[in-house]
């Protein structure tokens, strides 16, 4: 017999959310039409993640069963997106961009130097689960490159040495 | 209309189309990877862009529409420079190594390349590995190969109903899979390695095995459900190496069911018998044909002379050809018997029962429906391509509702649903045909005072008005309803809605040649012309049931393919002469047989099989016999001629069929039979005491050839026998999940696991019938005792 697992049902996603989060998901589900909340997949992730801090595939199954649609269409989303973890990270999760403003600004310079001082590559976490490091695509702020984003707050015009200014900070 | 040019040809297409299908019919070729005409539009390969007059830039001809005066050129400097641009980027991350790729010769990628590739590569850098993918018995994965045209994906979400394969990641990092390792469930999933263009879905069976030009193509007909799907099989050296689908717009469009594709696996299985067996003694021997087919006569005779003809009878599965049934009722007949029977499953054969049942419509009306219900058909496992029809009726607004044993999982919206274990659904259909009758109770009176006990609840109403308002409705009864034992009864209401609420009545036969067998005259009380015989013989049940004195069975194991088999081996064994057909023997028939005749499964023998609709399907043989084995016509028309009976001087299968198509009677003329006078009894509309069993046949347990299938055996879908309980039920009899129990119905008992599953509703039990395990069993559908063991 083949040992591949089946599907097996997913837990609801109430078990695995707070209240006021799943309150939070109705909520967007009410903006679109019925027939089509699978539309609100990508703020759903976003509610889920916020509550966890990552997404493991208990809880984008259970998202795609409360939106009434197939598991790997909500893998397929999750993957897409880097905003998305589909892995344990630090506490902080600093995503560096290295888009072309951002490289042409030196960013290659920022991503060793965050390497180096963490002691981690990027895609990792620190073994003190304080910090994960990540390669995004651009966020907008061409501006102020080479730049990252921690949690949700942008840092511009990046600098090594501003870079261990504002990490030092960081509980 | 609009009128377009393709490469200076002047053409007139409707409106909408899209430049490929005008390209297409006029027989213009447009390279393509992940267009398909029976896949919505990706428009993400970019192979198919062609140049059009007054537009910028080449433009995809897939997602293009026609327009009034529209110029197009696929040939032009434009359009090949386009074509072999894209091409060049789609081979960057292919691997160059067609010899060792299963699917080489045989790959559009590697014929398109051929066309528009380049004959050296430019790309000097690093290419890009997937991993492949583990995704159960049947499909093999080399996703480097991948080309992300996204074709099977599209078929899991548009055709299979049963999204399973996603595109996950983005950009370079995109793969196709199921992100968490898994099996395909779907029943239809084979059809993605048809629609993949490249090597990275391929047959798992047929893998590494040979290469397309070592194989000749001969078309076929699949003999596993009543579709009966259009194939092609590939062979070499006198074995079916594999199966696709023949492309038949009104039977099964372009796809088979996985059933259909992979039983090949079983046709040479270890138990094929190769050669005549007698018994001799209580020892078998082998021997010649001769010796065989002598020792054959002499003993009927002998059972014959002794006990009267009236105590032989001739049983065949519902899957063999319309030849093999004619002629074996035509012997039997001309022995003086007219204990003649087809269908092996069904357990009532009372009057009301129906005279012929076909799917009263062709297939393609299928899909045409407004409202559908179903009753006692699990369609997606029994017939996956009938499903696919009423999924595509579903997807335009059908309302398909159910009145079922089981709560099956349909690959497509249901709407009202009855589950209700089988003794109840009698009433539930009464229920139906009274709310149908309140609608207009003057016209109806006679009707209602009938259904006066009849308890109507919304969900009837429902039902009725849906049926009633639908421009086209249909009553579709499936296995579980001609299993019924009370047949007769669920016939007489159905006939009695359809007439009320101006449905159409169908069946959804199991069998690939179960239309065929009411045609063939393979029937205790008509013969082949359709007429009564004067003194109707016994039906299956009845033979197996009550006990003959010898009998003739084609092409069955008696313990997997009959209603009740723990009678059907009891009175075997007890016979004086058994004389078998069958192209696989096992250990049952070596204790009840006393000739065992090696005969062809379908790729062996031309034939004929009749698909619900009443299509009359001639094939060939593929192959020639295994061993000794020889087509069962053959055999047939040599007993007849050793029997010294008139008429068997056939010399071709042909003449059999041209004989017998003169003869019988026309399906939409002959209607289903039965009527709607008299309408059953309905006393016992609360449950029978205790459990009733629903003995439903899994999927690839259907016939000889599925349960020898290795491949098939390894799929979820292959079932285990087990007792299938809901949790309530389970609890009354102190029994658990994983528990096990001894199942018993009168002497017959087994002890099987106990499996505690939502989908049973209260007092039955689920306990599948054709699977090792549950072969001692009674009846499919009878009244069932259960015991918890320690």
């Amino acid at each position: 017999m083949n040992a591949v697992p089946m599907n097996i049902a997913a837990k609801p996603l109430a078990e695995l959310i707070s209240a006021e989060a799943l309150a939070e998901i109705d909520r967007w589900i009410a903006k679109y039409p019925p027939e089509q909340k699978q539309s609100a997949v990508i703020q759903a992730l976003h509610i889920v993640q916020d509550q966890h801090g990552w997404l493991n595939n208990e809880r984008m199954d259970a998202v795609a069963e409360y939106l009434g649609m197939p598991k790997i269409a909500v893998y397929e989303v999750a993957t897409f997106y880097t905003m998305f973890n589909l892995k344990p990270c630090g506490r902080h999760t600093i995503a560096v961009c290295t888009n072309i403003s951002c490289m042409l600004r030196g960013s290659d310079v920022i991503v060793s130097h965050l390497e180096k001082k963490l002691g981690i590559r990027l895609g990792q976490t620190t073994a003190d689960g304080k910090f994960t490091i990540k390669e995004v695509e651009c966020l907008a702020a061409c501006g102020g490159a080479p730049m990252f984003q921690i949690g949700k707050t942008y840092y511009e015009n990046l600098t090594p040495q501003r870079v261990d200014e504002i990490l030092d900070k960081l509980k | 209309m609009v009128n377009i040019e393709i490469d200076g040809k002047p053409l007139q297409v409707d409106d909408g189309k899209m430049l490929i299908e005008a390209a297409d019919e006029a027989g213009i070729p447009i390279p393509r990877f992940c267009y398909h005409k029976k896949l919505s539009i990706a428009a993400n390969c970019r192979m198919c862009l062609v140049e059009v007059e007054k537009a910028a830039k080449p433009l995809p001809a897939c997602a293009t529409p026609v327009t009034d005066g529209m110029r197009v050129y696929t040939r032009s400097a434009k359009a090949l420079t386009a074509q072999k641009g894209v091409m060049e980027f789609l081979l960057i991350n292919h691997p160059l190594d067609c010899p060792i790729c299963d699917q080489g010769g045989e790959c559009e990628l590697q014929e398109v390349a051929m066309g528009y590739g380049s004959d050296v590569s430019r790309y000097q850098e690093k290419k890009r590995v997937v991993k492949d993918k583990n995704i159960g018995p049947l499909i093999s994965t080399d996703m480097t190969r991948c080309i992300h045209c996204t074709r099977c994906v599209r078929f899991g979400q548009e055709i299979a109903g049963l999204m399973e394969l996603g595109a996950t990641g983005r950009g370079e990092h995109m793969e196709i899979g199921t992100y968490i390792e898994q099996s395909l469930v779907s029943e239809m999933s084979g059809n993605v390695i048809d629609l993949c263009p490249v090597g990275a879905l391929t047959s798992k069976p047929f893998r590494f095995s040979a290469r397309a030009w070592e194989m000749s193509q001969r078309d076929s007909i699949a003999p596993h459900d009543s579709i009966g799907s259009n194939l092609h099989l590939h062979v070499r050296d006198g074995q079916v190496m594999r199966v696709v689908p023949r492309e038949n717009e009104a039977i099964n469009e372009v796809w088979i069911s996985d059933r259909d594709r992979y039983s090949y696996t079983g046709l040479n299985s270890e138990e094929r018998l190769q050669a005549p067996r007698i018994k001799q003694k209580g020892a078998w021997q082998e021997t010649d044909w001769q010796t065989a087919l002598d020792f054959t006569v002499q003993n009927l005779r002998k059972a014959i002379a002794g006990h009267g003809a009236q105590q032989t009878g001739a049983l065949s599965a519902p899957h063999c050809t319309l030849e093999e049934m004619y002629l074996l009722q035509k012997l039997l007949r001309g022995l003086g018997s007219q204990n003649l029977d087809h269908r092996l499953r069904q357990n009532d054969f009372s009057p009301q029962t129906p005279q012929y049942p076909w799917l009263g419509q062709g297939l393609a009306q299928l899909e045409k429906l407004d409202a559908v219900l179903l009753i006692g058909s699990n369609v997606r496992k029994e017939q996956p391509i009938g499903a696919h029809r009423l999924r595509k009726a579903a997807l335009r607004g059908a309302e398909v509702m159910l009145i079922n044993p089981v709560d099956y999982d349909f690959n497509f919206p249901a709407g009202e649903k009855i589950i209700i274990a089988p003794d109840a659904m009698v009433s539930a259909l009464a229920g139906v045909a009274r709310a149908l009758c309140e609608l207009d109770k003057a016209a109806n009176k006679t009707h209602l005072d009938a259904l006066a006990q009849v308890a109507v609840s919304s969900i009837h109403r429902t039902m009725a008005s849906r049926l009633k308002s639908a421009d086209n409705a249909g009553l579709l009864l499936g296995s579980s309803a001609l299993a019924h034992p009370r047949l007769g009864a669920l016939h007489t209401l159905a006939k009695l809605i359809t007439r009320l609420s101006g449905a159409r009545l169908g069946y959804l036969p199991q069998a690939s040649n179960s239309v065929g067998g009411w045609l063939a005259g393979m029937l205790p009380d008509r013969d082949a012309r359709g007429k009564s015989v004067s003194q109707p013989g016994l039906n299956a049940r009845a033979m197996l049931e009550q006990g003959l004195k010898s009998y003739v069975l084609l092409n069955m194991e008696p313990e997997f393919d009959c209603a009740n088999p723990a009678a059907a081996l009891r009175n075997l064994n007890a016979a004086e002469c058994v004389v078998t057909l069958t192209p696989y023997v096992t250990s049952q028939m070596e204790s009840y047989a006393d000739v065992l005749l090696p005969v062809t499964p379908f790729s062996e023998t031309p034939g004929t099989f009749v698909n619900a609709e009443g299509r009359w399907q001639e094939f060939n043989a593929a192959v020639r016999p295994l061993g000794e084995a020889r087509p069962t016509w053959k055999v047939l028309r040599v007993l007849g001629n050793l029997f010294e009976l008139p008429g068997f001087d056939y010399v071709s299968a042909q003449e059999i069929s041209h004989e017998l198509r003169a003869l019988a009677p026309d399906l939409a003329t002959a209607g289903n039979g039965g009527d709607s006078a008299t309408l059953p009894q309905l006393d016992n509309h609360g449950q029978t005491q205790g459990l009733m069993r629903i003995g439903h046949v899994p999927i690839h347990s259907i016939d000889n050839i599925v349960r020898r299938a290795s491949a098939l055996q390894q799929t979820a879908d292959a079932e285990q026998a087990c007792i299938r309980l809901n949790a309530a039920e389970a609890g009354r009899h102190g029994l658990m999940d994983g528990a096990s129990a001894r199942v018993s119905q009168d002497e017959a008992e087994a002890r099987l696991t106990v499996r505690v599953d939502a989908r049973v509703p209260d007092g039955a039990a689920l306990i599948a019938a054709g699977v090792p395990g549950s072969e001692t069993l009674g009846a499919s559908f009878g009244a069932v005792n259960v015991e918890r063991l320690a």
